[in-house]
């Protein structure tokens, strides 16, 4: 299952929940106003290193470009993908999820 | 739905996400529309209430005062379209203070022609949640 979340953390719960469905073998793709929850030091972010073993995630580039949000600003283990890479992953899952 | 489709007929289980309150946003309604349109097309549907989804299954409502469309009672119908599955999250009711028997009673009828009816709503958890979710072809969220 690969997992879209599009919502600032900050301000609703698709991201928590999100994790909360995702499993093993999933991947979550973070767009739009989710790649907020990736800056380091944020406690979105300490929610998804507490809450992602064994699922991978990205983050859109596009969109941490738009927000001025740079590459040294993210935690570990996160990969930033851009618009084709987004479309390999909904290729390499045979099913997609869109948390809004 | 026709016996005219030129191609075989692909029968997918759908499986709609509810994740909002009824009456705050247009989601709730939104999605009954999209699941009687994947039901009108014979497809395999099903529905999921999480998070603040299963405040739409609670007893009790009318709109009437605010000027909107009851939802509730359209879930009471879905039987009678072939969709017998809504599962609920049990983590999301308990959060909410909710249990099983503040949500209505959906039934629908045994598909062997007996008389009698079953129960739509199935109570689950958090995990089998996710399970369920992997199980199904097409995932919608609302």
């Amino acid at each position: 299952m690969l997992h879209t979340v599009n919502a600032s953390p900050f301000e609703r719960t698709a991201l928590t929940c999100c994790l909360a469905h995702a499993v093993n073998g999933d991947a979550v793709v973070l767009i739009e106003d989710a790649v907020y929850a990736v800056v380091k030091g944020s406690t979105a972010s300490a929610e998804i290193v507490a809450m992602t073993e064994g699922v991978d995630l990205y983050v859109l580039g596009p969109d941490l470009a738009a927000r001025g949000i740079n590459r040294a600003k993210l935690i570990a283990g996160i990969t930033e993908i851009d618009y084709a890479g987004f479309v390999d992953l909904v290729v390499a899952h045979t099913s997609s999820q869109a948390w809004l | 739905m026709s016996d005219t489709a030129i191609a075989p007929k692909i029968i997918k289980k759908f499986l709609y996400v509810n994740r909002k309150a009824p009456y705050g946003t247009i989601y709730a309604l939104e999605a009954l529309e999209a699941v009687l349109i994947g039901a009108a097309f014979d497809q395999d549907v099903s529905l999921a209430f999480l998070d603040d989804g299963v405040f739409q299954l609670t007893k009790g409502q009318n709109a009437r005062a605010i000027g909107m469309k009851t939802v509730s009672p359209a879930f009471g119908a879905l039987g009678d379209f072939g969709v017998t599955r809504l599962y609920v999250e049990a983590e999301s009711l308990a959060e909410r203070g909710l249990t099983r028997d503040d949500l209505m009673i959906i039934t629908h009828d045994f598909e062997n022609g007996t008389t009698g009816e079953v129960p739509s709503i199935i109570v689950v958890d958090r995990a089998r949640m996710s399970n369920v979710m992997a199980e199904h072809d097409i995932v919608l969220t609302f």
